[in-house]
């Protein structure tokens, strides 16, 4: 136990643990919409998030704008996840096995085609001057950078909900979550939904992974490393709900933070264990449709 | 077969070609057994997380080969780079194939620890001796020696010893908190330093332990206590890269200063750090602004060479070349004679390594510098500029050998923290 | 199914080769062999939850562990013989899965996938945290040979093989038993049309268990004889890469066959260790071989085989 349990403590911890929350919420929100959708397990996801991180690094190195950058690793990065779910996953819906060793096979390419190209050595994307740094408040600090990423996080969130909730593709997306024949025979070109979806899965992803590159680096294993925390986000917070995905993402920022201060010994424990306690009660997940 | 689409076949068979074609471009396969070259076998993670560093020591002493005519003592030699993908029984079955196989005369290796202890039981059943450059588990020269080891590199704690007097004497630094990564090269690091700040009047008054693939340390440097005078990080490559910023970014920088081992701070890492790095000191058996002409040289030809800076993983490596040519020379080139090799090794002397003068003590392990280095900005880059330097350290630092391995191995509460609240 | 005439030939010859050619090999080689066997039990158990029950795991790597890990302690601890540890082992996993299984097969195909990656999980982070317990990301070393109170021990490479190939036998002759007893005919009943299972009468959700146990403990055997063929154990063992390479192994050979199993660990084994000798880039091929064998032969090798003699065959 800590020897500095303060109302500064409580008070930093909770930050800690929202803005980590945030960082999940971008990465793992797309995972659980393609959940929902196509009942893919995507084992590339922690790839997109890689690859979104190498990409902007590129991009800056050439061109010293972090804001192109995170446009062009998005991008970039929703090509590839499109021509991943063209090229190969379309064809192996309901198929889990097949999904999964797919995804996982583009995983594995991934990682040693990053190796290639960029090497191995460990890299941090430059933030811009105006995102470094802390806002000092009483005796707390608050990285700017972090508190940057809880907005993107709530920006991205909110149009999200908006699409989602307000609009009519919004509402062919549902339908299409909910039954995708019945969509199909109300004139809603699934394909097309699921492959947008899909996109959207990666891009969100690879913009995880480019706002994550500022914190956390970009380096050979940040796919696998992150890829455990994304699942747990998603089957905590339920497949296929974008409520579930940002109760979820909050939750394990928090657990984890106050986990690993509170009991360090068994961090990854009090992450996981809720976990599957959750899933023995409810085994969609919180917020997740059957 | 149904019908497939083309252009799944064609990405396919495009990524197999490709993977295929590198099998044509990079390190030739299993040589055959010939009496004429010498033949080393290097066993290292060559892809997955620590691929650079297998890089690197691959570099390092490829380096080092070719300024010497690729040749020992007149024979040519043969280079096998084997992947040990991070994994101990990979790691083991290419040792099998390396020694059985390819009967290479000599192995040189590998990054883990854990590693490191699975195969020194296979060496020494094999007796092929293996040079260890890097591995720095204490205990490898301590209280588990592998007779046919040759640990040419270091150990955890060795840099730490004189450090912790360092940061009492020198540093003036009373009260330190350590936040390390959880595991038993963090363990040797912080244990070392411990012992002998507190030996000096120092007082560990925290000890934080991350775990190995932590990503975000707010929860660690939330917990750090205010009223510390410095505070000691022992971090590796990745977590490397994030703690220095984080550290600063939760406003703790301003307050106390952050030092800690050498890893923390090293080449590997230094070209990707930004301001947030200066200042920080720490001690290790190396530093690229070593102000030897051996050291000057070596950089140089390195960054000409592989467009980065070398870390010690590459010095290490280099050095063993150094070391193999060196032992092979003593013996007249007989490398076949496995027990001459080995004795031969274990007695190299090096004067003017890169990193300088090196010896092997009665246990196995180098006595070398420990050269204290401070993280400074010179033409825009961030140096190690050395301020001060221990020399001829032994892994027992000033401590009678028998006394200190009555004792046991650092580990997360070896020592104690006695004024940890 | 009945076994046709090649396929005895086919398994006759194998088992010569298994049992006559070793001494000839090389270490290297005969390494791969041993190591390609000891999967071989992994994929076998996983093959009875994925082959016969239709059930996909990504978490069964966590029985393995638990056996592995069981020897690791008691050896290295405790300093315990083999017979003890192999029983400890056994039913370590055993009693994990007998837990796991209830909370896992509240669930079906993605879920069921997802919840038993997160027990699978759960597992890896106690072998990576508990320090204390299981000396965390280091990993046990110094596991011994296998003691086992008789004036043998399989010390060297060679015996070791024989050690394992024995294990191996006694797995596949277990298991084999098991699925094409009466027992076995339901799980794949129960894969191919639960419903009908149920309105015929049977207990499927029993079945589902008892042979989701079954799977567990034979896992656990494996990684038993794995830790001792290591001298290590690590949380590697137990990780999600492990549990999908499992997978695909299953699939790669044949699911549902048992001696496809063995195949896809042969292949698997080979490639990791083999082909990364002629190329760096062997993760590459690795990746095309997980989607190659979902695009191209979804059956498996096996599977695929039989395919083409079944369409040989007058219907």
């Amino acid at each position: 136990m800590p020897g500095v349990l303060t109302a500064d403590f409580w008070i930093i911890q909770v930050f800690n643990g929202i803005s980590y929350g945030a960082l999940l919420f971008l990465l793992a929100g797309g995972l659980s919409l393609i959940f929902g959708m196509m009942r893919i397990v995507n084992m590339t996801h922690g790839s997109y998030y890689l690859l979104g991180g190498y990409v902007a690094l590129s991009v800056i190195w050439r061109t010293q704008q972090f804001w192109l950058a995170l446009i062009v690793g998005a991008l970039a990065i929703a090509l590839v996840g499109i021509a991943e779910w063209n090229a190969f996953l379309k064809r192996l819906s309901g198929q889990e096995l097949g999904q999964v060793l797919t995804t996982m096979g583009f995983a594995l390419i991934f990682q040693d085609l990053a190796l290639v190209i960029w090497g191995g050595d460990p890299y941090t994307i430059p933030i811009p001057p105006a995102l470094s740094g802390s806002w000092q408040v009483g005796t707390l600090y608050f990285p700017v950078y972090r508190v940057f990423i809880v907005g993107v996080a709530a920006f991205i969130g909110l149009v999200l909900y908006l699409v989602v909730e307000r609009t009519r593709l919004g509402a062919k997306i549902r339908a299409t979550v909910d039954d995708p024949e019945m969509a199909r025979g109300v004139g809603i070109n699934v394909y097309r939904i699921s492959m947008g979806v899909f996109a959207l899965g990666a891009v969100l992803a690879a913009l995880s992974g480019v706002v994550a590159g500022g914190f956390v680096g970009v380096y050979p294993g940040g796919d696998f490393e992150i890829l455990p925390y994304a699942f747990v986000v998603v089957i905590v917070g339920g497949m296929g709900s974008l409520k579930g995905a940002l109760i979820g993402s909050l939750m394990v920022g928090l657990l984890d933070n106050f986990g690993k201060a509170l009991f360090p010994e068994l961090s990854y424990f009090t992450l996981f264990a809720p976990m599957a306690a959750i899933l023995a009660v409810r085994p969609t997940g919180l917020f997740g449709r059957a | 077969m149904t019908r497939r689409s083309a252009a799944s076949l064609a990405i396919l068979l495009g990524i197999v070609l490709a993977a295929a074609l590198s099998a044509i471009a990079v390190d030739p396969g299993p040589a055959w057994a010939q009496k004429g070259p010498i033949k080393v076998g290097i066993i290292a993670p060559m892809t997955g997380g620590a691929a650079q560093i297998g890089k690197d020591m691959v570099n390092g002493f490829n380096m080092w080969l070719g300024e010497n005519g690729n040749q020992i003592t007149g024979r040519t030699v043969e280079v096998i780079v084997e992947d040990s993908q991070g994994q101990p029984n990979i790691a083991l079955t290419k040792l099998r194939k390396l020694v059985e196989s390819d009967k290479v005369h000599i192995l040189v290796g590998e990054v883990f620890a854990h590693i490191g202890y699975a195969l020194a039981p296979k060496v020494d059943e094999y007796k092929v001796p293996m040079l260890y450059p890097v591995i720095a588990a204490d205990d490898l020269t301590q209280r588990k020696p592998a007779k046919w080891v040759v640990r040419n590199g270091w150990t955890g704690s060795q840099p730490s010893h004189p450090f912790g007097e360092y940061a009492a004497k020198t540093l003036g630094y009373k009260k330190i908190v350590t936040v390390g990564i959880d595991y038993a090269f963090g363990w040797e690091v912080i244990g070392g330093f411990q012992r002998t700040f507190e030996e000096n009047g120092g007082q560990i008054v925290q000890k934080l332990w991350a775990p190995l693939n932590t990503t975000d340390f707010a929860p660690y440097l939330a917990q750090i206590r205010r009223d510390a005078d410095a505070v000691f990080a022992l971090m590796v490559s990745g977590s490397a890269l994030r703690f220095p910023r984080q550290y600063q970014d939760a406003g703790l920088k301003a307050k106390m200063p952050l030092i800690g081992g050498g890893t923390t701070f090293d080449e590997f890492v230094l070209p990707s750090l930004g301001d947030e790095a200066i200042g920080g000191i720490t001690p290790l058996i190396y530093s690229a602004a070593i102000d030897t002409p051996a050291n000057r040289r070596f950089v140089k030809e390195y960054r000409a060479k592989f467009t980065k800076m070398p870390s010690y993983y590459s010095e290490v490596s280099y050095t063993s070349g150094r070391w193999i040519n060196d032992a092979a020379k003593a013996i007249g080139g007989d490398v076949e004679d496995r027990e001459k090799f080995l004795a031969a090794l274990k007695k190299v002397e090096i004067p003017d390594a890169p990193r300088g003068p090196i010896k092997l003590d009665a246990h196995g392990n180098p006595i070398q510098n420990i050269y204290i280095r401070k993280v400074e900005k010179k033409d825009g880059e961030l140096w190690n500029t050395v301020i001060h330097t221990y020399p001829g350290v032994s892994q027992f630092w000033k401590y009678n050998p028998e006394e200190y391995l009555k004792q046991p191995v650092y580990d997360r509460n070896v020592p104690a923290c006695k004024h940890c609240q | 199914m009945a076994v046709g005439r090649g396929q005895v030939v086919a398994l006759a010859v194998g088992g010569a080769v298994l049992v006559a050619a070793p001494p000839a090999l090389s270490s290297f080689v005969l390494t791969l062999l041993t190591q390609a066997i000891l999967f071989s039990i992994l994929a076998m158990s996983l093959d009875v939850l994925l082959g016969y029950l239709g059930l996909s795991s990504l978490g069964h790597a966590a029985y393995w562990g638990i056996g592995a890990y069981s020897v690791g302690i008691l050896t290295t601890r405790y300093d315990q013989g083999f017979w003890l540890t192999l029983v400890v082992g056994v039913l370590l996993s055993a009693a994990v899965a007998a837990v796991f299984g209830l909370l896992a097969l509240r669930a079906t195909s993605v879920y069921f996938l997802m919840i038993t990656l997160a027990l699978g999980m759960v597992v890896w982070g106690l072998a990576l945290r508990w320090v204390s317990l299981t000396q965390g990301d280091n990993g046990i070393s110094s596991v011994p040979k296998p003691r086992l109170g008789l004036p043998w021990t399989p010390a060297d490479g060679l015996s070791y093989y024989y050690f394992a190939l024995a294990g191996f036998l006694l797995a596949w002759a277990a298991l084999a038993l098991v699925v094409r007893s009466p027992f076995g005919k339901t799980l794949v009943g129960i894969r191919e049309s639960e419903t009908r299972m149920r309105t015929l009468g049977y207990h499927v959700w029993l079945h589902k268990y008892v042979g989701f146990v079954i799977a567990g403990a034979a896992a656990g055997f494996g990684g038993v004889l794995w830790a001792y063929y290591n001298g290590i154990v690590s949380p590697s063992d137990l990780e999600l890469a492990t549990s999908v390479e499992a997978l695909l192994m299953v699939a790669l050979g044949g699911r549902g066959t048992l001696v496809g199993a063995v195949l896809g660990a042969g292949i698997i084994v080979a490639l990791k260790n083999l082909v990364s000798v002629y190329t760096h880039r062997w993760l590459l091929i690795l990746g095309a071989v997980y989607i190659g064998t979902i695009v191209y032969a979804p059956e498996g090798i096996v599977g695929t085989i039989r395919q083409w003699r079944a369409k040989g065959e007058p219907s």
